[in-house]
């Protein structure tokens, strides 16, 4: 069992990385409206084909 | 959903979806008023009809207000300097707050507005906070054309002037999350360890792996203290410093003890350790500060936006030509023009012109004002008729507006702190706490002294009071949720638990009791003259003739009228079958020697004592109608105020409307002569208010300007649907749907609330007694206080998620088939 000395730190820093994303996902402001974009990806979803080709025409 | 109805099927307005006058042709489109037209007629203009087919828009369907604004004074260089910020490639950007926004359809319309107007780079929509945030182009668009837009499609728009503080507040967020999603984190890997270290407690384990998962643990535990932990002991510290117990001060002791004696025995080799609870006890508490921040009532915006109520511009005289300059250049003496459907910018005599203003929002009398030259006019009111020129008197903080707002700020400041009974329990929870824990250091002492310190924790980390930190925001939490189903709008969670028990309950008139705009109240008159006036009216756009064609209409009437003829000021005349009719005042119809009904005497004296507004109808120069018209009492006003009644509220009725009007409608409604206070200025009900508190909760409910200083004032401020932007920032609640049904299951709700408030305490107090009897007694384990923890934690969540605080109001007035 001592594979637990190299197990628990690679695990660790497993865990370490994926708190770092989170943090770098608040810092950028991804959890600042947690009640609209839920919506918008509903009507998205619906719209997509007809919206497709006013994305092309209002396309820089 | 259908936009196509059967033809059978009662007249529903094709924006909102409420009841709307019959139509006069089969086909042609029927709406509830002349607001849900004109959105309905810019929406389908702008080729987005697909608005109306998405499974969302009626679900929250109100009439349509949007506001004519010109929104000029949005291009100002200065406005722009304030509000703006510039983004890559000349283009602008900036933050506007909307009123109206409901439903995922709302989104769908407003983030499409570049598809319609060039220029406009994007709009996205902030549900949360009721903002846009638009990027626009300013040499292609003004960002005036883009707000008229908005409000065309009805959402009027308003500066959003506190963006210091809406910063500040997203980057608090985001450290509460990020303290958070840490210490959630670290609890979990210190839970999985310490699953090691108990299975290792049962069936053996080697010194060496121990000591590595303890040691592991302790690493984490000690990240989780001095990171996300840290904030308690900040807590503690200002307790301390103000010399009032407060939560924290157990939890910092405990934190601290639990976490140096842990790291003792750690390194000692041997002993019980608690790391497992005390991340779990960060992580929980965490929760509830992150959920209690969000429920706190913001700082109130209500004085800025009800400056938005006045003009940023006006046109002065400036001797040769009329000048367009910002409100800020006005002084005393000015000579001013004001266009029709403008709002006044400042107080002032009338020099010339005649029109009525509309006074509503300042006042609360529901009629417009007439006025000429020589009459006192007021900032904030919208002339209705035509152009007036006055004389400014009282500019900028001098005016009645500015003055009603320090009114507001005077009301929230001297707005009762009563104690919440969350705050008392926890000051004796407290107290309950460090008592027990000397008694336990002072018994082991006397038992067993060297297990006198190892108890001593346990106590402190057993009955660290996560569950009941999160019993009374959890229990908000899941009511505000369940109050937004039932078309209410909690703003302060706290006002909920200071309406009870019973009081004095002031209620406004004007749009509060009564449906806020005009209808019509009395008809006499023969069958004839009702169709010719729906002949002659039925185009017309005026809130007179909306009232009227609204209250006659039937199906079948279709007179045609011929040479229709509108006189401004005074009504519209026209032929029908050889007659010549003529709808509108009695000033201009009303003669001393006209020919009039036998009635006619007694439907006048009638329409006088209830201060109705009349509209005289003539054939061929006979008087043969007449017409009283009101803003009436909605429907279910008597039923709610019995109610309000029942559930040990005295009820009273202030308004600002005419002494005629409000006994009239008060006495409709079975409120007693002695209650109905009358031509009531904003100063005497906020005295009133004041008068009463020091002995009773004060409920306040109305939806002006005049009422917002009562609703900051009163215990509990609840603004009427519709209500003035002020009223609704002053408000602790808002009504969302019409009518004062939505007041009694509010009440209703918070008595529930308090209910479920009080059982979270009592779980979580009661998990907490078993652990600090365990901790007493000595057979507490750390395996225990790691599964009485989340438990405890839990069976709040599913108390407070489990009940049925607010239910939805079967009926409401405005659906009634």
């Amino acid at each position: 069992m001592d594979i637990l000395f190299v197990a628990i730190p690679i695990a660790l820093l497993v865990a370490g990385f994926f708190v770092a994303a989170f943090l770098w996902g608040v810092r950028s402001g991804q959890w600042d409206d947690v009640d609209t974009p839920p919506m918008r990806m509903l009507l998205e979803d619906e719209t997509e084909t007809k919206n497709r080709a006013d994305k092309d025409k209002n396309a820089p | 959903m259908k936009v196509q109805r059967p033809v059978s099927a009662p007249a529903r307005c094709l924006h909102c979806g409420l009841p709307a006058p019959a139509p006069t042709e089969p086909e042609a489109p029927t709406f509830c008023c002349s607001g849900c037209r004109s959105v309905y007629e810019a929406i389908h203009g702008a080729g987005l009809d697909r608005f109306y087919e998405l499974p969302w828009t009626r679900e929250a369907a109100s009439p349509a207000q949007p506001s004519q604004h010109r929104y000029e004074e949005f291009d100002d260089e200065s406005f722009l300097a304030q509000h703006a910020e510039g983004l890559a490639g000349g283009r602008l950007s900036v933050e506007l707050y909307l009123e109206g926004l409901h439903c995922a359809s709302c989104i769908w319309l407003l983030e499409r507005v570049p598809q319609v107007l060039p220029g406009v780079q994007s709009v996205r929509i902030h549900m949360g906070r009721r903002v846009a945030q638009i990027a626009w182009d300013p040499n292609t668009v003004r960002l005036s054309e883009i707000a008229r837009t908005l409000d065309r499609f009805g959402y009027p728009v308003h500066p959003h002037n506190s963006l210091e503080a809406a910063r500040a507040q997203t980057l608090e967020n985001r450290q509460h999350l990020a303290r958070v999603g840490l210490a959630g984190a670290l609890a979990g890997n210190v839970m999985l360890l310490a699953f090691a270290l108990y299975g290792g407690a049962f069936s053996g384990i080697a010194e060496r792996y121990e000591n590595l998962l303890r040691g592991t643990s302790l690493v984490l535990t000690l990240i989780a203290v001095a990171g996300p932990g840290r904030v308690f002991f900040r807590g503690a510290w200002s307790s301390w410093k103000l010399k009032r117990l407060h939560m924290d001060v157990p939890v910092a002791i405990a934190l601290s003890l639990g976490t140096g004696w842990g790291a003792w025995l750690t390194l000692r080799g041997h002993g019980e350790v608690y790391f497992e609870s005390i991340t779990a006890v960060i992580f929980l508490l965490l929760i509830g500060r992150w959920l209690q921040f969000h429920q706190q009532k913001r700082a109130s915006e209500a004085v800025e936006l009800t400056r938005a109520l006045i003009p940023r511009r006006a046109r002065r005289w400036n001797g040769s030509d009329w000048e367009t300059v910002p409100h800020t250049a006005l002084r005393l003496g000015d000579r001013l023009q004001v266009l029709a459907q403008e709002s006044l910018p400042c107080d002032g005599e009338v020099l010339e012109g005649h029109s009525s203003l509309d006074a509503s929002r300042l006042s609360g009398e529901s009629r417009p004002v007439p006025v000429g030259p020589g009459d006192p006019v007021f900032a904030g009111t919208v002339n209705l008729g035509s152009t007036l020129e006055l004389r400014a008197e009282a500019v900028g903080s001098d005016s009645r507006l500015a003055g009603l707002m320090r009114l507001v700020e005077e009301g929230a400041r001297n707005k009762p702190r009563r104690v919440l009974w969350a705050d008392r329990l926890a000051h004796r929870f407290v107290f309950g706490v460090l008592l027990l824990a000397a008694a336990t250091l002072g018994l082991w002492l006397w038992r067993d002294p060297s297990r006198a310190v190892d108890q001593t924790i346990a106590l402190l980390i057993v009955t660290c009071p996560c569950a009941l930190g999160l019993a009374t925001p959890l229990a908000y939490q899941a009511a505000i949720a369940a109050a937004a189903r039932a078309g209410l709008l909690i703003k302060d969670p706290d006002a909920l638990e200071r309406v009870h028990p019973g009081g004095l309950c002031l209620l406004d008139k004007t749009g509060t009791m009564t449906h806020g705009r005009m209808t019509l109240a009395h008809w006499w008159g023969s069958e004839d003259a009702r169709s010719a006036v729906l002949a002659l009216e039925r185009d017309v756009e005026h809130s007179i003739a909306r009232a009227l064609v609204e209250g006659l209409s039937e199906p079948g009437a279709s007179a045609q009228a011929k040479d229709v003829q509108a006189q401004l000021g005074r009504g519209i005349q026209g032929t029908i079958d050889g007659h010549v009719w003529r709808v509108g005042s009695p000033r201009w119809l009303v003669q001393a020697n006209s020919a009039r009904p036998a009635w006619w005497d007694a439907a006048w004296a009638t329409l006088e004592a209830e201060g109705l507004s009349p509209v005289v109808v003539e054939r061929d120069g006979a008087l043969v109608a007449l017409a009283a018209l009101g803003d009436s009492l909605a429907e279910d006003t008597p039923d709610a105020i019995r109610e309000l009644r029942s559930m040990g509220w005295e009820i009273e009725m202030w308004t600002g409307d005419s002494v005629g009007v409000a006994q009239a409608i008060g006495q409709a409604a079975g409120l007693p002569a002695e209650a109905i206070h009358a031509e009531q200025q904003p100063e005497e009900k906020l005295a009133r208010i004041q008068a009463a508190q020091p002995e009773r909760r004060v409920l306040m409910v109305g939806d002006g300007v005049n009422d917002a200083a009562a609703l900051a004032a009163a215990d509990c401020g609840v603004a009427a649907h519709g209500g003035a932007e002020a009223s609704l920032e002053a408000a602790d609640a808002c009504l969302l749907r019409p009518g004062l049904r939505s007041l009694i299951v509010l009440l209703r709700g918070s008595q529930r609330i308090e209910h479920v408030v009080k059982r979270n305490a009592a779980a979580s107090l009661f998990y907490n007694g078993i652990g600090a009897w365990g901790a007493i007694a000595g057979w507490i384990q750390p395996w225990m206080a790691a599964i009485l923890m989340p438990l405890s934690s839990l069976t709040v969540i599913t108390l407070s998620f489990r009940s049925h605080t607010f239910d939805a109001p079967e009926t409401h007035a405005e659906r009634k088939p």
